[in-house]
């Protein structure tokens, strides 16, 4: 949907300015732009191309990769729903069942109002808590229907902001690194490479074959 | 390729062989030298290994025990144990292939790799007979098209990561990439991102499966109905080895050879998809003759040879020699060429024969300066200085060999200018010339003060080479063969490769297409014993070059013109000049294989066969002879070049003494100092072509031409004007990408690009049209502001179509000065 802003492409800079290589910032990049808009956007790809001196097309090969870069718009909140063994013996497939029925919408997709999208994932490593969700990657431990309802109603009504910021932030405080302090970028390639980093200039003794 | 000395082999043993392996080899490699071919998909010994298939595991020994390895992620050392054929080897090529067909779709029959497809031969070879496998495979849509040319079958690639490696590493247009992941990874471009590079063919010709097909070739023949001819791609003057493929008379699809210090199997979308042209339905297939109501009507070749003889004879008898003129011949073979010189310079006596047209270098330089083979030029931590050329568009192929070198092999590139061009990226030092004074910044960077220290720095090496081209038309080439001569002073060991682009040209300029030279890089007076005893005549004066032919015609002092494929409208630097020359000329003549903007002046027309048609040698940039071969029979009538020549000369009581290609060459041989040794037999056994000048001559010959450049002084910048600069771009207008409908698409029209300040402070609107004028004359062109484009200069591409830049660019001047207004 958008380029980075103005406020955003600043800190894109700076994100840049951290790394030895630029492109090494895409993934970085990437968050951020899903910051923005709440998922990454086609024109968000090209910009951070441009930023990165990479192609759009190396971009959206990095970010297509990670399941958690979303290309496609995606509710305010996302509810990932573990089915997998532990959650699933715990009653994981009833509380997905729960949610679609509660929510209106299949696993996958996205509440007409855009506030919720439902996702049936894999293992998200809390099996001794089952079952367990995530709500943008914050966690609900041994949730049962009605502890559910009550999560989705106090997030439709406003609440529960501190807790749950909106699908794309990753954290709210951001740190920052004044730009007479940044390292600034240098391509180790350009870089004289340290004497014992070189190759041993003499064939190892006999004897000590590798 | 020699084996690897005795003492420094590293030896090691292969299915129980001993073999002697070069030091950092790959096992593939080694093996496969030694007669065992490891099977392999997404291994090609042009690009980086990446181990990706898996298909070419194998049993290796390094001294810990029998253990599976890829081949092609393997150094071979000293001592190793390689079994390919071991049952445990054989059971992972057999588990591997049995995984690639999991997912590949089996529609063999009606794809387009099927005959020649490596996963099809090394299932039969390697594979399982039978698939476990019966769940439903992936579905894609089917096929999509990534680039104007090309085809992507996702459900066939079996992710080999050749295709994307070709893109990043070697052409450096990564736009196809890896997507998704697991089971969805996929290859595909962004989207509205198409593939548009100008070497997008190739990952055709690597692809290992059918996923990538070429849209010129779909479903045109099956590979074992083809039959292959090995010839020269005689699109440009890089000489890329290639394989003509064809059926039924009908050339299907050219394909790259892997010729060592050539293409490395690599061609750019122009050479592969440009046989089009060779069956174009346009092509002359009888001579045509102008009536007298100014129609050109077709007739029988007896008729128009005799109108064009009368026409020559009239000539001489009124005004000598001089009066018959001969513009063009840079993409004939060397055979025909030879013939041409001949006929002009031993029959009818005319010096005024030129294979350039205003758009080169002069000959005595290129002739006559030390030159470079490619591979010197790419030499590893070699200097290469490029000025005036842009490889990319005028010499696609070399450009990806000038990448190679500077990415992998530490090669410092400088280049020198007008514009930022497809070298700036990788050039180490990439510095701006004010159009038409590229001397003076070679002198500044040879007294390398200041900033230009390093840059003087990078040419001060032992491998020293310059590539030399003629980039933009809106200056004369004073200033290149200035800056040439002052390299020369500078740096007793340069050496040159030439930029000219033609397809022949080379080979034109060193059999005597060009005034003041015979055949073999002999200057006419340092020639004129030797030729005259062979031919019988030679010209007694040097001769005019096309300006000058253009200029006399213009004058009146030409009867009769022949253009030999040439152009000059839309070639010719000044338009102007060319229509008053064509228009001056009493009789003009064409060779053509197609009608072009110029045959509209013509008196008679001759269909000339074209590539793929005729056997014969061209000449590269290098200088490297490598042959070209006949695949189908020219269209109607139309003729070999050489042919043409020996029946005029004929008409004109002279008999050339060529009855083919070969008496052709074989009189070359013995006459040219520059081919001496270059016998039919020696090209034979070297595909990759031998160089001209570098063999020593077995008798006496005629001393070749060394070169020395006269003083020039460039004029001073005008403040109140802007200088042209005029660019190529691959895809022109021209009669090649014309008439090959895959390319035809991919010529855009240019704007006229000005740096901002300039539109600025001149008040001219930064969109719409202007009016852009110079002394000779005037143009309307779109406008767009670029920042990369150096204050003070305008660029035009080169032969895009109206507005041409030839229309303001006066032949005579050193450079052209415009100014902008813009229009109401």
């Amino acid at each position: 949907m958008a380029r980075l802003d103005d406020t955003n492409l600043a800190t894109a800079k700076e994100i840049i300015s951290r790394y030895p290589r630029i492109k090494s910032a895409t993934i970085p990049l990437l968050h951020l732009a899903q910051e923005q808009d709440g998922y990454v956007a086609t024109d968000a790809m090209e910009h951070i191309a441009e930023l990165t001196n990479t192609t759009p097309a190396q971009v959206l090969g990095t970010c297509s990769f990670y399941e958690m870069f979303k290309r496609e718009p995606v509710g305010k909140y996302l509810v990932n729903i573990c089915t997998n063994i532990s959650c699933q013996i715990m009653g994981g497939e009833e509380l997905l069942h729960h949610a679609e029925e509660s929510l209106g919408i299949k696993g996958g997709s996205t509440t007409a109002d855009g506030l919720f999208t439902i996702e049936d994932v894999e293992c998200i490593a809390a099996c001794t808590e089952a079952p367990c969700l995530q709500i943008n990657y914050r966690y609900f431990h041994k949730i049962s229907n009605d502890q559910f309802d009550e999560v989705i109603a106090d997030l439709r009504s406003g609440g529960r902001t501190d807790e749950i910021p909106p699908h794309g932030t990753l954290a709210r405080i951001r740190q920052h690194i004044p730009a007479d302090r940044a390292a600034g970028n240098a391509d180790p390639a350009g870089i004289p490479e340290p004497i014992w980093l070189s190759a041993p200039a003499t064939a190892p003794p006999e004897g000590e074959k590798a | 390729m020699p084996e690897a000395p005795a003492e420094t082999a590293v030896a090691i043993t292969v299915n129980g062989k001993a073999i002697a392996a070069r030091p950092g080899e790959l096992v593939i490699d080694a093996a496969e030298r030694n007669g065992v071919y490891i099977p392999r998909f997404c291994y090609h010994h042009r690009m980086e290994p990446v181990g990706m298939c898996r298909m070419c595991l194998v049993e290796v020994d390094t001294g810990r025990g029998m253990a599976l390895q890829p081949s092609c992620m393997l150094t071979v050392a000293p001592d190793m144990v390689v079994e390919t054929e071991s049952p445990v080897a054989k059971k992972a090529q057999d588990g591997i292939l049995e995984f690639l067909l999991i997912n590949h779709p089996l529609d063999c029959p009606v794809c387009d790799k099927g005959g020649e497809c490596p996963l099809q031969d090394h299932t039969v070879a390697f594979g399982p007979g039978e698939s476990r496998f019966v769940e439903e495979k992936r579905h894609y849509e089917k096929p999509i098209s990534i680039s104007e040319n090309v085809y992507l079958d996702r459900e066939r690639c079996i992710l080999c990561d050749r295709c994307t490696r070709f893109a990043k590493d070697v052409a450096g247009d990564t736009l196809i990439h890896f997507q998704d992941r697991g089971n969805g990874t996929q290859i595909n471009t962004f989207p509205d991102h198409p593939f548009a590079s100008y070497f997008s063919g190739n990952t055709v010709q690597i692809c290992p499966v059918g996923a990538l097909t070429a849209k010129p070739y779909r479903f045109k023949a099956r590979p074992w109905d083809l039959d292959v001819v090995e010839s020269t791609c005689t699109d440009c003057a890089v000489g890329c080895r290639i394989v003509i493929d064809g059926s039924r008379n009908e050339v299907l699809r050219y394909a790259g050879v892997d010729s060592d210090p050539v293409n490395w199997s690599w061609l750019c979308d122009k050479g592969r998809f440009g046989f089009e042209k060779v069956g174009a339905d346009a092509r002359l297939s009888a001579p045509l003759v102008k009536e007298t109501n100014g129609d050109l009507v077709e007739t029988r070749w007896a008729d128009a040879l005799t109108q064009a003889a009368r026409a020559i004879k009239a000539g001489l008898d009124k005004n000598g020699p001089g009066g018959t003129a001969i513009i063009g011949g840079a993409h004939l073979t060397n055979e025909s060429a030879y013939a041409w010189a001949k006929l002009a310079k031993g029959v009818i006596g005319t010096d005024n024969v030129d294979a350039q047209l205003g758009d080169g270098l002069p000959a005595a330089m290129v002739a006559g300066m030390a030159r470079a083979t490619i591979d010197e030029a790419c030499v590893a931590g070699g200097t290469l200085l490029v000025i005036g050329s842009d490889p990319k568009d005028e010499l696609a192929v070399l450009f990806l060999r000038i990448r190679d070198a500077v990415t992998l092999h530490k090669t410092t590139v400088v280049e020198l200018s007008p514009r930022a061009t497809s070298l700036s990226e990788i050039a180490a030092h990439s510095l701006r010339s004010v159009p038409g004074a590229v001397h003076e910044l070679v002198n500044q960077i040879i007294a390398g003060e200041g900033d230009l220290a390093p840059v003087r720095a990078a040419l001060a090496n032992d491998h020293l080479t310059v590539l030399l081209g003629r980039g933009s038309m809106a200056e004369s080439a004073e200033a290149t063969v200035a800056a040439a001569a002052a390299l020369l002073a500078a740096f007793p060991n340069v050496k040159f490769l030439s930029g000219l682009r033609r397809a022949n040209v080379h080979g034109a300029l060193d059999l005597g297409l060009t005034p003041g030279f015979l055949p073999g890089r002999v200057t006419l007076d340092d020639g004129r014993a030797w030729f005259t005893e062979a031919w019988d005549t030679v010209p007694a004066e040097p001769g005019l070059d096309a300006a000058g032919i253009l200029a006399a015609a213009a004058d009146g002092r030409i009867d009769t013109l022949i253009l030999l494929g040439a152009d000059p409208l839309a070639d010719f630097p000044d338009r102007e000049l060319a229509t008053r020359g064509l228009k001056g000329a009493r009789t003009v003549i064409a060779v053509e294989t197609l009608l072009n903007s110029s045959s509209a002046f013509a008196h008679i027309v001759l269909p000339a066969a074209g590539a793929a048609e005729v056997d014969g040698t061209t000449t590269n940039i290098e200088g490297r002879v490598s042959t070209v071969r006949q695949k189908v029979t020219p269209p109607g009538t139309a003729r070999p070049d050489w042919m043409i020549a020996a029946e005029l000369a004929f008409r004109l009581g002279a008999d050339l003494n060529i009855t083919d290609a070969a008496s052709a060459w074989a009189e070359i041989e013995r006459l040219s100092a520059a081919h001496a040794g270059m016998t039919a037999e020696a090209l034979g056994n070297e595909p990759d072509g031998l160089i001209v000048g570098r063999t020593e001559p077995d008798v006496e010959r005629p001393a070749m031409v060394s070169f020395s450049a006269p003083a020039f002084e460039a004029p001073a910048v005008d403040a109140y004007s802007l200088r042209l600069v005029t660019t190529r771009r691959l895809y022109d207008q021209g009669t090649l990408v014309s008439h090959s409908p895959s390319l035809a698409g991919l010529a855009v029209s240019g704007s006229l690009l000005a740096n901002p300040t300039d539109l600025d402070r001149l008040g001219v609107a930064p969109s719409g049209n202007v009016k852009v004028s110079s002394p000779r004359g005037a143009i309307t062109a779109a406008v767009e502001p670029d920042a990369t484009v150096p204050p003070g200069t305008v660029v035009l591409a080169w032969n895009q179509g109206d507005p041409s830049p030839n229309a303001l660019i006066d032949a005579a001047a050193p450079v052209t000065e415009v100014r902008l207004e813009t229009t109401s």
